[in-house]
This record gives structure tokens, sequence and C-alpha cells, in this order.
């Protein structure tokens, strides 16, 4: 027993490779993904990008404005005692503040530092929010300098902000200004634009996802009605054709299917009619030989009652006539027999039957032929009668055939027969130790008027369509007709029949060839 | 006493062929070569058995025997050059004992014919029962709770066969070889086809048989009563 998750995947796994629509709706999403989430990360870089850089410009002018306002009253300054330098310094601070304060715009702090004595002028506790390195970089360079950092409210609560200080000369005392801009705004700004570049990408991703399934079900509905119509027509509804509409390319698949569904229904029915005049010539060809031959066969009885009284050589005569009519008469039956094969006109008339008596049966029936040519019939049948559905006329024909023809071929050795049935099928093999065939041959001798050695001749007046009848015989039945041979070792002829009209067979029951035991792979077919 | 047979034939020189062929075997043939005119001729002669080609100008074969098969009992052996199995059976079921495939030795169509003419030591007073059903042989009548029922010279020789031997499966070939005289094995639709017939006469539900009882895979075998 699977697991519920696994059978889960296996069903994801089959749909995926059953359904084009859902591939193209998966590829889509995957794609436009990628390229929503690009676009996203650049617009929003742009954007931040674009913010930073004007706030960083306000806040360098703001800081350029005070730099100005405290050098100008640092030089002011009538006494470089270090008491007034420090007294203008509070001051400074103080007015800085209290400009901002003013301002309608964006509250900011200012922080008045002393160098010598890191003292703050600021009476708040933002100082602790400037970065060390920035104060260091400020002395450093003794020019402007920024960054970004958290910066530290009163109120405990902290935003992400923007310091720009610069340092500021008075007398012998080294002062540094900073400004400290919460960028709390423009963070806002950022975040709006993200949330709203999510919403959007996602809306255009699933948007793109729906269009992707509505374009492929354009697709995919006539070609899943094509697959249907396709289905219909193979099953033998010739009739069925697709609907055509519109000019586009779906339309010319339409058409074109239609087309070849035409064709086909004009082959299909064409080689009907073909069969149906090559009954009926059959019929006629019958009728028409066989009832002349039918006056010549008494006429040529009538005088071989009669043959004692002629002279030698019309008795002669009439009996070379009489034995060619027989000929002439198998050759016909023969001939008429494969062409209503051929025509399709043949008709199963499959019975339950014992095939164990009607094997016994002919085998007696064969042993005057056996006995003339002084081979002797061997039989391993079953104990029990086996019932198989088998046209019995049919099967009574193979079988004496494939026997016939190993008396002939076994060169007064011995024909053995036998008879197996297994879970699937039954099979009867007949094995002859003559000349066996050469390699190849096994599957020539089912071939119309074959022969092993054409220089050697007929003698026991076969019609060479023999084997050819009792193949199509045995496909009328559903079965196997094979032979094997090896020079000097003989030949086997195995008959292979389902229990069942229209059952499928397994593996024989009985070895084709003889030497090895095991059962064999289904056979390749042998038409002539 | 000469049999008379009636040859149906539209091929004069066949006809004329077995002619010669019956005379020398005792019989006394007429012809007739139109479908059309093959009852006026049955009517007229009130022959011992007929020889019908299936394949006639004017009338079909098949209505002729279905014709001749409504009015009488008379042995009709069909001259057929068909072997399909449709073909045959049609002819059978139309009515005809038997049948002869184009082209034929003499010698079997005469001991086809003289099996059908053949009666059986008429002259033993012999009562046989079979299910419900009694069988005067002498008499040639079978009866079913007195009444009697309507059977062809065949059909009776077919159930007389199976009620001799009530406990003997007959295979088809032995029913062929009793019934039909045949001498080889032969084609098993003939009794197939003559089974039903007789089921469908003698049977009280043919579906469902008690009189001739199919045994699977072997033959046919008398109902117990």
């Amino acid at each position: 027993m699977t697991s519920l998750p696994l059978a889960l995947v296996r069903g994801a796994r089959h749909r995926w490779r059953r359904s084009l629509q859902l591939r193209m709706v998966t590829t889509t999403l995957l794609l436009s993904t990628v390229v929503a989430l690009l676009i996203g990360v650049t617009i929003l870089h742009q954007v931040q990008t674009g913010l930073l850089e004007a706030a960083n410009r306000s806040a360098v002018s703001q800081l350029g404005i005070g730099l100005e306002r405290a050098q100008s009253q640092f030089a002011a300054l009538p006494h470089s005692d270090p008491g007034s330098v420090e007294t203008t310094a509070q001051e400074v601070a103080n007015e800085l503040q209290d400009r901002n304060n003013d301002s309608t715009d964006d509250a900011y702090d200012v922080v008045m530092l002393s160098t010598s004595g890191l003292r703050s002028y600021t009476p708040d506790g933002v100082t602790s929010s400037i970065p060390k390195a920035l104060q260091r970089a400020v002395s450093r360079t003794a020019s402007v300098a920024w960054t970004y950092t958290e910066i530290q409210r009163n109120d405990g609560t902290s935003a992400p902000g923007l310091v720009v200080g610069a340092p500021v000369n008075a007398a012998n005392l080294q002062y540094q200004i900073f400004y400290l801009f919460p960028l709390t705004r423009e963070a806002q700004t950022i975040a709006l634009v993200e949330r709203t570049m999510i919403f959007a990408g996602a809306g255009l991703v699933l948007l793109l996802a729906g269009i992707a399934a509505l374009v492929t079900r354009q697709v995919v509905r006539p070609v899943r009605q094509a697959a249907a119509t396709a289905e219909r027509l193979a099953a033998g509804r010739l009739k069925e054709r697709m609907n055509v509409r519109g000019e586009d390319d779906l339309a010319t698949l339409a058409a074109s299917f239609n087309r070849m569904a035409d064709t086909v229904q004009r082959q299909i029915s064409q080689l009907r009619e073909l069969s149906r005049v090559q009954r009926r010539f059959v019929a006629d060809v019958s009728h028409e030989l066989r009832t002349p031959i039918t006056t010549i066969r008494m006429a040529a009885d009538l005088l071989h009652d009669a043959m004692s009284d002629l002279p030698p050589e019309l008795a002669r005569s009439t009996e070379l006539l009489q034995q060619q009519l027989d000929r002439f008469e198998l050759l016909l039956a023969d001939l008429l027999e494969i062409s209503r094969h051929d025509a399709g006109a043949a008709v199963l008339e499959a019975e339950p039957t014992d095939l164990r008596a009607l094997v016994a049966t002919m085998i007696a029936n064969a042993v005057p032929l056996a006995v003339r040519r002084g081979s002797e019939l061997t039989a391993d049948l079953p104990p029990a009668a086996v019932i198989v559905d088998v046209d019995a006329r049919r099967i009574d024909r193979v079988l004496r055939n494939l026997v016939e023809n190993a008396i002939e071929h076994a060169e007064g050795g011995p024909v053995d027969i036998q008879l197996a049935t297994g879970s699937t099928a039954v099979a009867v093999t007949v094995r002859d130790h003559g000349i066996g065939l050469k390699p190849g041959e096994a599957s020539l001798v089912f071939g119309r008027f074959w022969r092993a050695d054409p220089a050697r001749t007929r003698t026991t007046g076969g019609t060479g369509l023999g084997l050819s009848i009792a193949l199509e015989d045995t496909r009328l039945h559903g079965g196997w007709l094979q032979a094997w041979g090896d020079p000097g070792r003989g030949s086997v002829f195995r008959l292979t029949l389902p229990w069942r009209t229209g059952g499928v067979i397994a593996d024989s029951p009985l070895p084709l060839n003889p030497e090895e035991e095991t059962a064999d792979v289904p056979p390749v077919g042998h038409r002539g | 006493m000469k049999a008379r047979v009636l040859v149906v034939d539209d091929d004069p020189s066949l006809a004329e062929m077995l002619g010669i062929v019956l005379r020398n075997e005792g019989f006394e043939p007429s012809f007739v070569s139109r479908g059309d005119q093959a009852i006026g001729q049955f009517r007229a002669i009130m022959p011992d058995l007929v020889l019908l080609d299936l394949m006639l100008p004017g009338v079909d074969g098949i209505d002729i025997c279905r014709a001749i098969r409504a009015e009488s009992g008379t042995p009709i052996v069909m001259l057929t050059a068909r072997t399909d199995t449709v073909d045959v059976v049609l002819g059978l079921e139309s009515g005809a004992d038997d049948y002869i495939i184009k082209p034929f030795k003499p010698k079997e169509l005469v001991a086809r014919m003289r099996a059908r003419l053949r009666r059986l030591d008429e002259d033993v007073t012999e009562e046989l029962t079979i299910g419900d059903i009694t069988i005067d042989v002498a008499g040639h009548e079978v009866l079913r709770e007195g009444r009697p029922i309507s059977l062809t010279p065949l059909e009776f020789d077919l159930l007389t066969a199976l009620a001799r031997k009530p406990r003997h499966v007959f295979t088809r070939d032995q029913l062929l070889e009793q019934v039909w005289g045949y001498r080889h094995a032969a084609d098993t639709r003939l009794v197939n086809v003559h089974v039903q017939r007789l089921r469908a006469k003698v049977e009280r539900d043919p579906e469902h048989p008690d009189i001739v009882v199919t045994v699977r895979g072997v033959g046919y075998k008398a109902g117990t009563s």
C-alpha cells in the first residue's frame, strides 16, 4: 500500500506528463516570477538611491548653513579665552537647534561636540547615536563626512537616520557639528513602494498565469478534440470529423485532419469494395469452374469403370485423366480456400471440440499413407479429453496437412505427434526425423507454392498451398503455427491454440525446438 | 421399382451426364432446367428424390427447396458449388436433407441418394420412446400425448437413431454415417442444422432441449424420460 503523499506526488507527476496546459502555466508562472522580482528589485533600488541622495543633499546644505553661522559667531569673539568660546559654542548649539524647531521641516537634531573635552553642547541623549567612526572620520579628514545609522530618541524609540558632520575651528579649540536627520519618511516611502511592488508583482504573475492558461486552453482544446476524433476514427467510426472554425492555424489543423480522414475513409471503402468484388469473383469462379469439372469428372469415372474393355493406351490415358482430375480438384479447392482467406471471407465456426479425439482420428486416418511410406506414427496424448473452442473442420485440415507433410519428408523414419495443454493454450507438435530444414527455411515453408528443393519432384501430389492455408486457418483461431528444422535432424511443426476464441496465448506448452525444454518467446508472423 | 429422381439443373451438359449416370445406376431421372418450372414438374412427377442445383435462373434454388418442403417430405439433395458456411447452412435450413459439393464423384452422389431412399426394416413392429415422445417405427409416426408430430423422413431417421440407443452418446461423425450414409468423416454442419430443425419440431422449448440433448465436446444423445 502506498502512502498518501507518495500517491499525491505520483498523481502530480502523472498530470505533469499528461497535461500540456499544466506545464505551460507552470512555466509561465516561474518565468514571470523571476522577471517580476528582477524588475522589482531594480526599481526599488532606484527609488531608494534617489530618496537618499535627496536627503543627503539637503542634509549637507543644512550643515553648510550651520557651519557658516558657527564660524561667523566664533570669528566675532573679542576674546579668545576658553570660557567665552565655551559660552559661544553653547549659544551656537542652542541657536541651531532652535532654528530647526522653527522650521516646518522634519525635525532634526543638531549636536555640537568639543573634540578636546569631548563635551556635548546638546542636552539631549542623541549624542550617543553619533557613531565614533564618523567622529574620527570628521577629525581625520577635517571636512564634511556622513553616514547612515540608527538614531536613538529620548523616548527610547529608534529610527533610521542620516548623520552628517563637519569640524569647526574656534580660536584654539576644536568643535564638531553633527546634524542627525531621521529618515522615517524615506523609510516609509520605500516600504510603501516595496509593498506596492510586491502586490503588483504577485498580481501580474497570477494574471500572466491566467493568460497562459487561457491561451494554452485555446490551443490545447482543439488538439484534445483532434485526439478524441482520431481515437473515434481509429475505433472504426469513419464518419467522425473535427469542427472547423475560423482561418487560423488550428482551423488549418482541423481542416487537414478532416482531409486526412476523408482520404482514409475513401481508401477503406475502396478496399472494402475491392474485397467485396474479390469475394464475388471467387464465388463466381467457384461456380463457373465447378460445374464443367463435375461433368468431366462423371464422364471420366464412367470411362474409368469401363477401363478393362479399352485398348491399353486408351486405358492408360483414362487412368492419367482420372489422376490429374483429382489433382486439379485439390488445387482448385486450395486456391479457392486461400482466396477466401485473402478476401477476409473465411468465417471461424468455433465450438467446444475434443482435440484429443480429433488428433486420434486424424492419426488413424493417416496410418494408410504412413504404411505406404514405411513410416511409423507415434502419438503422445494426454489421458483425458481436451475440450477446446475450435473450428473442427479447419483444425482437422491443419493437422492432416502437418502429418501428411511430415510423412512425406520423414524418408521412412518415424513421425511423432504430441498433444499437451498449458494454462493459456494447447499445442500439437508433429516431428519427423527426415532431411529437416536448412537455416532460414523455417519461415519460408509457409510461403505459397514454396519447395525446399525446386529440382525435387512432388510425389504425394500436394498442391503447394497446404501450409499456407494451415497458417491462415491458425491465424483465424488467433493461434500460432511455427516450424523448426535442422538439416539431418528432421523438422518440427507446432500448432498452438488458445483455449477459447479470442484468448491470448502467453506461451506454448510444448517446445518448438525438441532439444531445448524451455518455453519460448512469442513468434514472429510467418506470412508467405 | 425404379426410384424416380427429379434433376433440377440449368447446365445441359451436367444434366445429361447426370442422366447417363443415374440410368446406369437404375434410377428413373427426369429433368427441369428452369427454377420457375421446378414446382410444377415436382407436382406432376411426384419423385422419390429431388437433386437440386442451388444456382438457377428464374427462381433461386433456396426458394424451390422451401416450396417443396412446404408440401412434402420428399428427400432433397442439393448440388452446390459453394462451400461457404452461410450458403450451405442456408440451403440446409431451407429444408434440404443433404448436400453434395461440386465436383463430386458419381459413386459418392449415388451413395448419398441411396441413403436417402433406403427404408429400414419397415415390416418390423417397433415402438420407441424418447422423453415424452413415442415413435411408431413401422407406422412412421411420432406422437406426443397422442398427437402426431410431422417430421421429414430424415428427421424421423435422426430421431429413431438416437432413440434406439437411449444411453449412447453419438458423435456427429457417427450420426453422419448412420443417418446420412457417409463412409468418411465429413461436414458436421449437416448434423448441427438438422438437429436444430428437429428440435424446433419435437422440443417443448428448443432453447432448453430435453429430447435431443447436446453433450459438450462430443455430440448428441437421447434425453431421458
